[in-house]
């Protein structure tokens, strides 16, 4: 689904950067710069036959400075609803594409006195950016980076010689692990811990941080989990009377934008809370996956987060 | 568009008017008869030509004149142009908002010639011409916010976004509406709000904050917002009420039309691509009672309006003293007959 806020591209490059990544880089189709960003942004890229039936999120790797396009950096998984899938098997070089204009919800804290940056596998996607903006701000940070060496990990090369001392790089497949309670106990005051990459990583260095009572604004991470697949369900809007079916491996929001509807949303990754929409009633159990609702309010089953929860069971009637 | 920037007061003798054509384009903000408390945000997108938001940055036949008024408050007190040390990114990104948006809209009055880092300014309502390098402090005369928004009508705050809040931490204010920045700067969203009556209780400004986080790249927005003043003062800072306080009891029924002015702010939000800051600009529009009676209809909305107003919102807009006196004014144009639908003029 084409949005009228999108940016139209083609596709100029294709570069594998490691096993199973790969990078791709987007400029206008009108020729002009795209907007600027900051460290930590993403975009949303619609993807899929027939014009982007998904829209994924995906963080920008390139250098804020390069005014000519977009960069991002895809890992192919295979648990994908077939995004990773379609831009590394199906897209071209020269193919055009629809993609949104910069969004960051992982921005750099301007009053740190100190950022540390801790990146697993895939998850250095935002930190290319940041490390490049924090440098040219002269600003005191380190990069601790957990990867799988034998596959040579993405942008390391370029990462250790950029940053020298300040990069740090922990070889996960070699058992390599970085020790989160030395690194995190031994920061000064005033430092901002910033976290990408998996689930599990992220989890283990909030809970460190909080248990060494680091204080929650300090503490920033980016989860970029897909949204789950699920069973079929139908909903109704109940103020158009518009119904629509939600397929297996698309997302509530998908459907509706696929339907012609343009609900509310932004970060596709059920952080930001954009596209919060209220049920009136629902024949089946509401599947929260955001990280957006108090747990009283998923009890309370008052609304959905569109981008990422769905329903278990037959119908949904939302206010909308 | 040619346009003759006049020489004018804001302040002693107020020689301030407005011309025929800027009282037919000013942003009167009521649709219709009866008070009504609206967030009313809307995207900032282009409006009517020869209108106010036709543009994203309006310049009109005030702005020398503004320019100047803006140079001498802060001579006398350098305190309404403020910046904390994270806010500079911020600054320069408010700085190549301005100016691109300014060369765009007003090529016969402005333009940026730009080659990588080095910039060219020109500016010649101000006759300036300045090269700069982006991102070089040392290569402009004043701050990057001071440099430009010397040269740029209607007053700025910077708002940096951090703990799922926005924090008034850069700003130029010297045409407001009794805010003082001195008094706000640090403060978060909630923090500068407090003052507001009714809006909290509704839960105005939680709804407003989630918003304004979400606030995307190049889809800028905008509310109209609106008091009274006596005389055509732009600078009536609470640092300056011992000088324009008393001039709330001068009104009389005789001379409220030519003092009492409708002031309305354009308020301005844009997210800002280096620093995820997001610049908040108000921009003051003044006409008095009588300027804007060349529109009836304007008049019959004005005093109807003022009649429903709360107390409360009068006494927070600081209408109480004068509201009776501007009702009796423009009675002569309440021959009860209807208005007719939107904000414009007959």
């Amino acid at each position: 689904m084409i949005h009228a806020h999108d940016i139209r591209v083609r596709v100029t490059a294709i570069e594998d950067v490691a096993a199973r990544t790969k990078r791709f880089r987007f400029e206008p189709v009108d020729g002009g710069s795209p907007p600027l960003f900051a460290g930590g942004a993403h975009i949303t890229v619609a993807l899929g036959d027939d014009d982007g039936a998904i829209r994924n999120p995906y963080t920008l790797s390139g250098s804020p400075q390069d005014r000519g396009g977009y960069e991002i950096t895809v890992l192919r998984t295979t648990d994908s609803r077939g995004g990773s899938a379609f831009l590394h098997e199906q897209v071209r070089v020269g193919q055009e594409l629809s993609i949104s204009a910069p969004i960051n919800l992982f921005p750099i804290n301007f009053l740190a006195r100190r950022h540390l940056l801790i990146a697993g596998g895939i998850g250095i996607t935002p930190f290319l950016s940041m490390t490049e903006q924090l440098a040219d701000l002269g600003q005191n940070f380190e990069l601790h980076y957990a990867m799988t060496c034998s596959g040579a990990a993405p942008y390391e090369a370029q990462l250790r010689s950029r940053l020298g001392r300040r990069f740090h790089r922990y070889c996960s497949d070699r058992g390599e692990r970085i020790d989160l309670e030395t690194l995190l106990a031994g920061q000064p005051l005033g430092t901002h811990l910033y976290v990408c990459g998996p689930e599990r990583l992220i989890d283990a260095t909030i809970a460190m941080a909080t248990s060494l009572g680091w204080p929650s604004e300090n503490i920033h991470f980016e989860r970029f989990a897909g949204p789950p697949p699920g069973d079929p369900f139908t909903v109704r809007l109940a103020k158009s009377g518009q119904t629509v079916t939600v397929g297996q491996h698309q997302t509530l929001l998908e459907a509706l934008e696929r339907a012609g509807v343009e609900p509310p949303s932004l970060c596709r990754g059920g952080a930001c809370g954009q596209c919060e929409l209220p049920v009136l009633s629902a024949e089946g159990e509401l599947l929260h996956y955001d990280h957006f609702l108090s747990e009283e309010a998923r009890a309370a089953g008052h609304s959905i987060m569109t981008c990422v929860s769905r329903l278990k069971g037959r119908e949904l009637v939302l206010d909308f | 568009m040619s346009l003759a920037f006049r020489d004018e007061t804001f302040r002693d003798d107020f020689t301030f008017y407005n011309s025929p054509a800027a009282i037919r384009r000013f942003p009167f903000p009521f649709d219709r008869d009866e008070y009504m408390y609206s967030v009313n945000i809307e995207p900032h997108v282009k409006g009517p030509v020869g209108s106010v938001v036709e543009f994203p940055i309006d310049i009109d036949e005030h702005y020398v004149a503004e320019m100047k008024e803006r140079a001498l408050v802060l001579q006398q007190d350098p305190l309404r142009c403020q910046s904390l040390p994270h806010m500079i990114t911020a600054e320069w990104d408010l700085v190549e908002l301005l100016m691109t948006s300014m060369a765009e809209s007003y090529p016969q009055w402005f333009s940026l010639t730009r080659d990588g880092d080095r910039w060219h300014w020109i500016n010649r309502p101000l006759e300036i011409d300045q090269k700069f390098t982006f991102g070089d402090v040392a290569t402009l005369p004043y701050p990057p916010m001071e440099y430009i928004t010397r040269q740029c009508q209607g007053d700025f705050s910077l708002l940096d976004q951090r703990e799922d809040n926005l924090w008034m931490d850069a700003g130029i204010a010297t045409t407001q509406a009794d805010w003082s920045l001195d008094f706000d700067i640090g403060m978060n969203f909630m923090e500068w709000h407090a003052p507001v009556p009714f809006a909290h209780q509704m839960g105005v400004f939680e709804r407003a904050l989630k918003y304004l986080l979400n606030l995307q790249l190049g889809r800028p927005v905008r509310r109209l917002n609106w008091t009274m003043t006596i005389n055509p003062r732009l600078d009536t800072s609470p640092e300056q009420y011992p000088h324009w306080g008393k001039d709330r009891t001068q009104v009389t029924p005789e001379n409220a039309g030519q003092k009492v002015h409708l002031r309305v702010e354009l308020q301005g939000l844009w997210r800002l691509p280096r620093s995820n800051a997001i610049v908040f600009s108000i921009r003051g529009y003044l006409a008095s009672l009588q300027e804007l009676s060349t529109s009836p209809k304007w008049a019959r909305r004005l005093s109807r309006i003022l009649k429903s107003l709360p107390d409360e919102i009068a006494d927070y807009k600081g209408l109480t003293r004068h509201r009776p006196l501007s009702i009796a004014w423009l009675s002569r144009f309440e021959d009860g007959s209807p208005t007719t639908p939107g904000c414009g003029p007959d």
